[in-house]
């Protein structure tokens, strides 16, 4: 189970009776059926060693990442939680190849990356959709660029749009959409493209309850259905715990792996359930100490608990 | 329709205090006209041709510059903003040759071409060039860095990131380029006709001047602001108006 010596595995005890039905989930007593083998030795993702160095125009430098190591089998569901500013948008954006590292570097399927492929997806925080194309030519612009054929699009975006609630806007510009509604059209657009590698830069931090709630269940359903990694970077802890299989903890500045935890509860698993609570109070814990640190850098005191 | 009571209201008084300033007759008719004798003057000109042709020639020479600055700005404009080097030495080229007005190319111009079509043409390219070249480079500047990362992540290379995203996303700035540019067109053509006199508004206007005819000049002068008027208000304005209200796009002024 510890793969890494970083990597501390506390929740396997805490396995609730199995909601039943579904029978495709990883862990739990029953039969559990994986979307892909599990065997495969090679990651999907590797992060050798990576740093970045952002260079201000006076000449200053931050240190943004530092020595990341970081491993991510195919099919898993990992997350990453950390104060503001630790570097989780960057490390996505390195993972993307929008970015290059200043040192160590990122392979996928073994093979280096040196310029985004759309085998890797990235959802941004600030969604980058456009606002001169309509809700479905947002969702049909990956497909397009990958010369999918139109009926196929065509019938991809139905089904995307469906997925995110969003069929009655597909004629809608985006500029008359609600933030939340904005962040489904990004998902439905990278959904789309349906690339091996999911990133996700915190994609329901605008959402309400009980929209993020569906949207969870129907992310859970199709990471299980086609066996996709997803990398998804988070404020919530609970929301990491309720989908992760793995959740990593980033230190502030510069942003290091500080813990990793593999989340060993069965699914499905729901926001609200007790043994989600109880993994995330113990990671908040370890978290709450950098986003302690995270303010004493911002504002210049520090934050008891 | 109370916008349009409110400029009613303020043209009709003008136009009152003019009648009333040309009925003291303080200055003699040819230095100060009638409001009468412009609406005869326009009326005259019209049913004669003389406007019409005027127009005609006027505006086929502009539309031919005006057409031909924007595809050479359009090219030039991608061409400073595809290369750091040429971004910084002949951008800064561009802004302060823009500090020139146009119509002194004419000397230029006419050394090159004679007194042909061609040296006005080239003094209406000169004028709005610039314009157009500085606002694709801008533009492909001032776009949110967001939509190219996102068109790149998406799997758009080269030619097609630069027609479905990059091209897209900075429209506002061209589109304001473009109505600069054809401002700045309109005045370097009208300029250009009043020295190299060969048809058109500018020659009518002077022609005016020729004949001690005040009512003539006002009415061109009118004509030539209508004109610049109803191609910003109705083109420009309408492109404008779509880019906002379609797309919420709007430069970052
Ligand atoms: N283009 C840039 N130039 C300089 N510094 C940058 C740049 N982008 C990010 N940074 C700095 O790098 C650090 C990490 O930024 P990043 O956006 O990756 O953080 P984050 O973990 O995603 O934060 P948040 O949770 O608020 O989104 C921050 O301190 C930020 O100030
Ligand atoms: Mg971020």
């Amino acid at each position: 189970m510890t793969l890494n010596p970083a990597t501390q595995s506390v929740f396997s005890d805490h396995r609730s009776p199995a909601r039943g039905g579904t029978t495709r989930w990883k862990s739990g007593a029953g039969p559990a059926v994986l979307p892909l083998p599990a065997a495969s030795s090679t990651p999907k993702v590797s992060l050798k060693d990576i740093s970045l160095t952002y260079k201000g125009n006076n000449g200053s430098r931050l240190l943004a990442l530092d020595s990341i190591n970081l491993q991510v089998k195919t099919g898993e569901f990992l997350c990453i939680v950390g104060p503001s500013g630790c570097g989780k948008s960057t490390l996505l954006h390195l993972i993307a190849g929008l970015q290059q590292p200043s040192h160590g570097h990122v392979l996928v399927d073994d093979k280096l990356v040196d310029g985004p492929g759309t085998d890797r997806i990235l959802i941004f925080q600030e969604l980058g959709l456009f606002p001169w194309l309509t809700v479905a030519q947002n969702v049909e612009f990956g497909m397009k660029m990958n010369h999918v054929p139109k009926p196929e699009r065509q019938e991809k975006i139905r089904y995307y749009l469906r997925l995110v609630h969003l069929s009655q806007f597909q004629n809608n510009y985006i500029h008359q959409l609600s933030g939340g509604m904005r962040q489904r059209v990004a998902l439905a657009r990278a959904l789309a493209t349906e690339p091996d590698v999911l990133l996700m830069d915190e994609p329901f931090a605008a959402l309400d309850a009980q929209t993020r709630d569906l949207l969870h269940d129907e992310l859970e359903r199709i990471w299980a259905e086609t066996g996709r990694t997803i990398i998804f970077v988070t404020h919530n802890v609970r929301e990491a715990v309720r989908l992760g299989d793995r959740v990593a903890v980033f230190t502030f500045r510069p942003g290091r792996v500080k813990r990793e935890y593999d989340i060993d509860l069965p699914r499905p698993r729901h926001l609200e359930d007790v043994t989600v609570a109880k993994s995330a109070r113990e990671i908040l814990d370890d978290l709450r100490e950098e986003i302690n640190r995270s303010l004493e850098a911002e504002y210049g005191f520090e934050v008891r608990p | 329709m109370k916008k349009f009571a409110r400029h009613a209201i303020f043209y009709v008084g003008l136009v009152a205090v003019w009648a009333l300033l040309a009925k003291l007759k303080i200055w003699p008719p040819y230095v100060f006209p009638t409001p009468w004798g412009v609406l005869e003057a326009l009326v005259a000109g019209f049913k004669d041709h003389s406007f019409w042709i005027a127009i005609a020639i006027s505006m086929k020479r502009m539309l031919l510059g005006y057409a031909l600055s924007v595809f050479l700005g359009m090219i030039l404009g991608l061409g400073v903003a595809s290369n750091k080097f040429l971004e910084e030495t002949m951008g800064g080229l561009l802004v302060s040759l823009q500090s020139l007005p146009s119509i002194c190319w004419l000397p230029l111009a006419v050394l090159w071409f004679g007194l042909t079509e061609k040296a006005i043409l080239f003094v209406v390219v000169m004028g709005s060039l610039l314009s157009v070249t500085i606002a694709m480079e801008t533009g492909r500047h001032q776009i949110p860095k967001i939509y190219k990362m996102a068109g790149r992540n998406l799997g758009a290379r080269r030619f097609r990131l630069f027609w479905h995203v990059l091209l897209p996303a900075s429209l506002p700035y061209i589109v304001s380029g473009l109505k600069q540019g054809w401002a700045f067109a309109w005045r370097s053509l009208i300029s250009g006709e009043m020295i190299f006199v060969s048809l058109g508004l500018g020659q009518l206007l002077m022609m005016g001047r020729d004949l001690n005819d005040m009512s003539l000049v006002i009415a061109v002068m009118i004509l030539i602001i209508a004109i610049g008027y109803i191609v910003d208000g109705l083109v420009f304005k309408t492109i404008e108006r779509h880019l906002q209200q379609k797309w919420g796009l709007s430069p970052a002024t």
